[in-house]
């Protein structure tokens, strides 16, 4: 088995407070800590672990600044056998179908079977990269996937869908799995891990090295143009229901029924 | 200059904390209150090669050295100082001397499966009327028909039930002071060796604290650990790593209990607004902060000092003392500032005390940093 495991750095937003840049586009991170996208730790689990039950090899790839490097070593401490990083700024990252189209310039001279994203990124929240990606490259995909069974040259993938549900589909190698969080329990990297992958290849490429055109994955390429980014107003109405212990259920009753709420 | 924890290091660091955050601080009020040793979480870090971190690899460590374990016993003690004593205990005071002072043939018998955590280590040299002063020690050891007989106790062994070896001290030349004290490694099973019930604690009290006990002990003739005669000057240099490492201890007990306290003055709210708005609660949590980063500036450095190969006996007796005050200082602050809260077993932050309390006693109270940091000025 050939993988490919696709990650993304990003900003942990639940401690420091977001603030937009007086540009109105772009979020001052200056006080943010980064680190792998939540689905894509998974992503990487689970190629270590196809790689761990049918041998093979594991290549990471990133799109992201240098900082990043710290996590693309933790992938590899964890098993990754090597790595690419993407830097360039001519990139309209705030596309996902640009972001794609990279990734799939990045992919398509190497052989692969499996190619794993997260499912969706922390920070933009599009959910839509990893399937871009196998549109592109014009391979399978199944997408939101709790389950992963590799068969001979077929991937049974299961797929989480609303409400509880599960589908269980196949899919013909190779093909791009976009990996829900809480299909595995993540590795810590062992000490011994983390020495070894400081020896591993990890390449920094742009889009010249990849032989890409920046006009096409540039913003004159991409169909969205970021227009603003706001912090919505918070809106509280809180209504205090008063009285005596039956009288407040009472009401809160009357409420919830009035509201279609039960 | 570089402040910076280089790559592998920030990884080690992350890989400690997110494994001592998730597994490991969720259990650690229970721990304490059950005093129960975490036998679960140790084989974990084993398996983490956490053991393994400051010893080289031609004896089954893994070469990263003194930095970065000092780094994993701070992330380990953030999230459960009992821990964090077992883990720096074992490593800095159990394994070291074996580590530092053994022959080939002792460091291969006994430094890899410490390093690898098959076994604990613990390190025995205080004595009921032997503590600050160590080179009091009234055990004895004598050379018998190529053994040794060893007759004595030891009090408060940190890891004394579960340790597989033992590096103890005793006299085998009477009435030359210092100079006539050697050390013993003591495998668990050896005859005429036993150990107490564990002592009840203040704090710590996950941790595994008891007594030894030697009665007519035999030990082969060369289970003695370096030179005869030596054992006094092996363990101070044993116990200038070992504050370093209480240091780290400390240093993880006071970033905990700093950790509680901003997160709860942003919470809690009084007079219609968060605790943290008020100044005064603004100016003990500046001070706790700013304290914190010059012991982590003390800690850390005089483990990389040790990692240069230079002498620290200076520098690691100011982190310890300043780290473990700062500890002491930092979780009073974070109960004051979780008011009536913070005196409360629901909350970790009288824990955090009652662990911290010990930083400033043990490998040397406070009062005997500052005799050996005044020695070093020449005092
Ligand atoms: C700090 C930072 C700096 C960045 N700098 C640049 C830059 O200089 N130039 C540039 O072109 N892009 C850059 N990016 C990347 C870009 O912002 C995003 O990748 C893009 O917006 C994708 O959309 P999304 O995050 O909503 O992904 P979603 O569509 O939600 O993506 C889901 C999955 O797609 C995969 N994926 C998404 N983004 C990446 C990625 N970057 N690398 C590998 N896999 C990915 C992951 O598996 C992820 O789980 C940067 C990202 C970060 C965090
Ligand atoms: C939880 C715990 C774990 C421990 N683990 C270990 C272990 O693993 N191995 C081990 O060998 N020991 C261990 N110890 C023992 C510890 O190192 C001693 O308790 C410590 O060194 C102090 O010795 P003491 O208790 O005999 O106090 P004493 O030496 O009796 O000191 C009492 C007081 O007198 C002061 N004092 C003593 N001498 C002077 C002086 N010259 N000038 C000024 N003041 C002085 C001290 O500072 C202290 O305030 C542990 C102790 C505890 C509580």
């Amino acid at each position: 088995m050939k993988s490919i495991v696709c990650i993304k750095y990003v900003p942990d937003t639940s401690e420091a407070e977001v603030k937009v840049n007086p540009d109105g586009k772009t979020v001052d991170d200056s006080r943010f800590s980064f680190d792998i996208n939540d689905a894509d730790n998974y992503a990487v689990e689970e190629s270590v672990l196809i790689k761990e039950d049918k041998g093979g090899e594991v290549d990471v790839l990133s799109i992201g600044p240098k900082q990043s490097e710290v996590m693309i070593r933790m992938a590899m401490a964890k098993g990754c056998d090597r790595a690419v990083r993407v830097e360039d700024d001519r990139i309209a990252d705030h596309d996902p179908l640009m972001v794609a189209k990279v990734l799939a310039g990045a992919i398509k001279d190497k052989e692969f079977d499996l190619i794993l994203t997260g499912c969706w990124a922390d920070d933009y929240g599009h959910m839509s990269t990893g399937v871009a990606l196998a549109e592109y490259l014009g391979v399978n995909h199944a997408s939101m996937v709790k389950k992963v069974e590799v068969l001979d040259g077929k991937v049974r993938a299961h797929r989480e869908l609303e409400g509880g549900l599960m589908e269980v589909v196949e899919l013909e190698l190779p093909a791009v799995l976009t990996i829900q969080t809480g299909i595995n329990e993540p590795r810590y990297a062992p000490i011994r891990g983390i020495r070894q992958a400081q020896k591993k290849e990890l390449n920094v490429v742009s889009l010249d090295d990849l032989g890409i055109d920046p006009a096409e994955v540039g913003s004159e390429a991409s169909q969205v143009v970021l227009e603003n980014l706001y912090i919505p107003e918070v809106e509280s109405a809180a209504e205090f229901i008063e009285g005596e212990p039956d009288e407040k259920a009472d009401k809160l009753a009357s409420i919830l029924v009035k509201g279609g709420l039960v | 200059m570089n402040f910076s924890l280089s790559e592998s290091q920030l990884l080690i660091q992350k890989t400690v904390r997110d494994f001592a955050q998730n597994e490991l601080a969720p259990i650690a009020a229970d721990l304490d209150k059950e005093a129960r040793f975490p036998h679960e979480i140790i084989k974990q870090m084993a398996e983490l090669d956490l053991f393994a971190l400051p010893y080289s690899e031609e004896y089954g460590g893994t070469g990263d050295g003194c930095l970065p374990y000092v780094v994993a016993v701070e992330e380990i003690s953030r999230a459960c100082a009992s821990t964090g004593i077992t883990y720096a205990a074992h490593c800095s005071i159990g394994t070291d001397p074996i580590y530092l002072f053994g022959t080939e043939k002792q460091k291969q018998k006994w430094v890899g499966p410490c390093a690898r955590g098959e076994m604990l280590a613990a390190f025995g040299l205080t004595e009921p009327n032997a503590g600050s002063d160590a080179g009091g020690t009234k055990t004895t050891a004598v050379l018998k028909n190529s053994e040794w007989l060893i007759n004595g106790s030891k009090c408060f062994i940190t890891n004394a039930t579960h340790a597989g070896v033992i590096v103890i001290s005793a006299v085998t030349e009477p009435g030359q002071g210092t100079k006539g004290i050697s050390s013993f490694i003591v495998p668990r099973d050896t005859a005429g060796f036993s150990v107490s019930e564990p002592y009840d604690k203040l704090g710590l009290k996950a941790s595994d604290t008891a007594e030894l006990y030697f009665d007519d002990m035999r030990l082969p003739e060369d289970n003695l650990l370096g030179k005869r005669g030596e054992g006094f000057k092996q363990l101070l240099k044993v116990l200038d790593g070992g504050r370093i490492s209480i240091g780290a201890l400390a240093l993880g007990i006071a970033q905990a209990s700093f950790d509680a306290a901003l997160a709860y003055a942003r919470e809690r709210r009084q007079f219609g607004q968060p605790i943290s708005k008020f100044q005064a609660i603004q100016f003990k949590l500046a001070d706790m902060a700013t304290s914190i980063e010059m012991a982590r500036m003390a800690v850390y450095r005089a483990a990389w000092l040790k990692d240069q190969g230079r002498a620290t006996t200076r520098e690691s007796s100011m982190a310890k003392l300043y780290a473990s005050e700062t500890a002491v200082k930092a979780a009073l602050e974070a109960i004051q500032i979780f008011g009536g809260y913070g005196y409360m077993k629901e909350y970790p932050v009288e824990r955090y005390l009652r662990d911290a309390k010990l930083m400033e006693i043990g490998e040397g109270t406070s009062e005997i940093q500052r005799l050996v940091i005044a020695r070093q000025l020449g005092c």
